[in-house]
């Protein structure tokens, strides 16, 4: 037994982990019995991925099978991270659809959250790139799941309770070079964010960071980054030759868990950094490299150690399009009146969204981190209600606390879910702590 | 030899956590990969996913480290006699089950020493007669002292650390190259389950990038973390009479 916890380092659960090699030995595993639930690289923040019962490590099953370069579908087992797909077919123009904000994720991990990235406004969430997944179920069965059918519908955002997500074929997207133009622009306030947002809605990547530590009038301002992927032609000539080539910046780990205290402050003076000195510059795009933009949290590597022994949590609400300012301001003033401030705050733009149980909704989406405490845990509740009153749900890939009364007055769709896993015997097999305290 | 790797490799053994990662190392350099293990069909997804990665040109073969007669034919069998050979074989059995029955037991000494060292040394006289190459022993620790925990398997580690060195010895100017490798603990399939202190565990990974760059650069006899180098003289300068009472 191994005491296992998210991301987020948040309450560990003792669980038994079972590495897997192939497709065999998860066949193995199941025919063992009890409660499973597959694991990828562990960035799930809360118990997604952690089982009451066994865990399959799937970061052996990391064989990429097949590309096709006049599709751009790759075809790869559940265990291959989005680090590996970028390092191996960028230099060859191909880049993930859909990318999350860290490229550690794995292949399996991206389609049980049907994870979304700061295009999801004009493309879809990770699920909208997927061929076919390959399942198998608690017979040890394997389905090979394709678009507009139950199991698929179920299994992208199903969070592994559907069975063990083996394999699948992704298209990935052809890019010209290693370099993003970004448009960063200041706002004063939460509606200047929004509006910005409204306003810029054309812009293949659109993300914006909020400052919810100041408090008061400026609560809410923010850095709207936008970006989309440099041409050729972008590229200064000097570097037109190699364009996929960008700098290798170096990787540091955190050796130690820092005390919680440390990261408000030093995040506030990075975003004031970050925002004044934007705010002199002029307007305009400059070019940034893929890893800066898309993953700037990657290069700490264990950066989850930064908020000390306790951990952190994430809270990820989407509310849709008619209800988004109001409830954005109800979130942020309990923010204010908590006095509890998170760490990074981040507001994005959200457009239609297919999916039996994806969490995505057109409209917005706030992701805030708070070091675990009592009072944040309180703050919490406070947000879930703010959350429900604004027709809003719960991202599940970040949740590590939310009580299941919670989980059934946002999702309708729950009900459903439950019935698909009785009726496909995946009830009772498949299960992680999380399924288990939302009753899933 | 030194200098980078650019013939084929050949991997025996090649089903273990640490021969795929040795595989994709070889293969990252651009080196075509030859695959070899008792079930060859099983290595369809590693041939797979070499080329997908690398686009390095991949090929399997049926290979059995206890088939000694077959060693030769199996030599001779490759497409191309390869430039880099790397012996990922292995079997640790436990030590309880190596201690009572002597069948076991011989299974793993044959396992850890006849077997690799029959393949290499087919090897060696194919490279010797080429006049070039390189072979890789991945051996252990394990053979540096006998102990309790696990005689069986290092008895026959130390055999096998003795023919490599004796290889070396009798190739030496002749263009090929032995390389020891003692890797410590490695979290690998073998290891799973065990409760081993995190700084002196290694990733496959870092094994096989220890691995190329011995290769590369013509070095001897690697341990891949360097404080192995330290435990590992502690252990062999503790005086017999001592020795003998401890449980390490």
């Amino acid at each position: 037994m191994t005491r296992l916890s998210g991301w987020g380092r948040f309450r560990p659960a003792e669980t038994r982990v079972t590495r897997v090699r192939s497709e065999a030995d998860v066949a193995t595993a199941l025919a063992a019995g009890g409660p499973l639930i597959a694991r990828g690289n562990g960035r799930a923040y809360g118990d997604s991925a952690v089982s009451p019962g066994a865990t399959l490590d799937m970061t052996g099953m990391d064989r990429m099978l097949s590309f096709d370069p006049a599709t751009g579908v790759l075809e790869a087992e559940a265990g291959v991270l989005l680090a590996e797909i970028i390092e191996t077919f960028l230099p060859r123009g191909w880049f993930p659809a859909v990318t999350p904000g860290t490229k550690f994720v794995s292949l399996g991990g991206a389609i049980a959250a049907d994870v979304h990235g700061k295009n999801h406004h004009l493309d879809g969430s990770f699920g909208a790139f997927v061929d076919w997944i390959d399942v198998m179920d608690a017979g040890g069965r394997v389905t090979r799941a394709v678009p507009n059918t139950e199991l698929f519908g179920w299994t992208v955002g199903g969070m592994g309770l559907t069975g063990v997500i083996l394999r699948a074929g992704v298209r990935l997207r052809p890019v010209e070079t290693g370099w993003i133009a970004q448009d960063m622009r200041a706002t004063q306030t939460l509606d200047a964010t929004i509006d910005m947002m409204e306003a810029t809605l054309r812009a293949p990547y659109s993300v914006a960071w909020l400052d919810c530590v100041t408090t008061g009038p400026m609560m809410g301002r923010g850095l709207v980054m936008l970006g989309r992927h440099a041409g050729i032609d972008d590229l200064p000539p000097s570097q037109r030759s190699r364009p996929y080539d960008v700098p290798r910046k170096p990787t540091v780990r955190l050796p130690f868990d820092l005390p919680a205290v440390a990261l408000n402050g030093l995040t506030r003076q990075a975003f004031n950094a970050l925002y004044y000195w934007n705010g002199r510059r002029k307007p305009g795009e400059r070019l940034v490299d893929w890893n800066s933009y898309f993953y700037p949290l990657d290069a700490v590597l264990d950066w989850n150690r930064g908020y000390g022994r306790a951990g952190f949590i994430q809270f990820q609400c989407a509310l849709p399009q008619h209800a988004a300012r109001d409830g954005m301001h109800a979130l942020l003033a309990a923010i204010a009146r908590s006095g509890e401030a998170s760490v990074l705050s981040v507001l994005k733009r959200f457009g239609p969204q297919e999916g039996r149980f994806s969490f995505p909704m057109a409209g917005y989406t706030l992701a805030l981190d708070f070091p675990v405490n009592d009072r944040s845990l309180a703050l919490m509740t406070t947000l879930d209600r703010i959350t429900l009153d604004h027709g809003g749900r719960f991202y599940l890939a970040k949740d590590a606390r939310m009580p299941r009364a919670v989980m059934e007055e946002a999702d309708a769709r729950v009900a459903d879910f439950r019935e698909m896993r009785r009726a496909t015997g995946a009830a009772g097999r498949f299960v992680s702590v999380q399924s288990e305290r939302l009753g899933l | 030899m030194s200098g980078r790797v650019t013939g084929p490799v050949l991997i025996l053994g090649a089903a273990s956590d640490m021969a795929r990662a040795v595989a994709r190392g070889f293969a990252s350099r651009g080196c075509a990969i030859q695959l070899a293990a008792r079930d060859p069909a099983a290595l369809e997804g590693d041939r797979a996913d070499l080329e997908t990665r690398y686009g390095v040109a991949v090929s399997l073969h049926a290979f059995d480290a206890l088939d000694v007669e077959g060693h030769a034919g199996f030599v001779v069998g490759l497409p191309e006699l390869p430039q880099v050979a790397v012996s990922a074989i292995g079997l640790m059995g436990e030590q309880s089950e190596n201690a009572a029955d002597m069948t076991r037991a011989a299974l793993v000494m044959r396992s850890n020493f006849e077997g690799p060292a029959t393949i290499l040394g087919a090897l060696a006289n194919a490279m010797e007669a080429r006049g070039s190459g390189t072979l890789v022993g991945i051996s252990s620790v394990a053979g540096e002292r006998g102990r309790a925990s696990n005689y069986v398997y290092g008895s026959a580690k130390a055999g096998f650390t003795a023919y490599l060195s004796g290889l070396r010895n009798r190739l030496a100017g002749k263009g090929v190259h032995v390389v020891t490798v003692l890797p410590g603990f490695v979290a690998t399939k073998m290891t799973e389950g065990m409760d081993l202190p995190a700084r002196l565990v290694a990733q496959p990974e870092e094994v096989a990038k220890a691995i190329v760059a011995a290769v590369e650069r013509g070095q001897e006899v690697i341990y891949v973390r360097r404080i192995w180098r330290l435990i590992m003289a502690i252990i062999r300068a503790i005086p017999e009479a001592i020795f003998k009472k401890t449980s390490i």
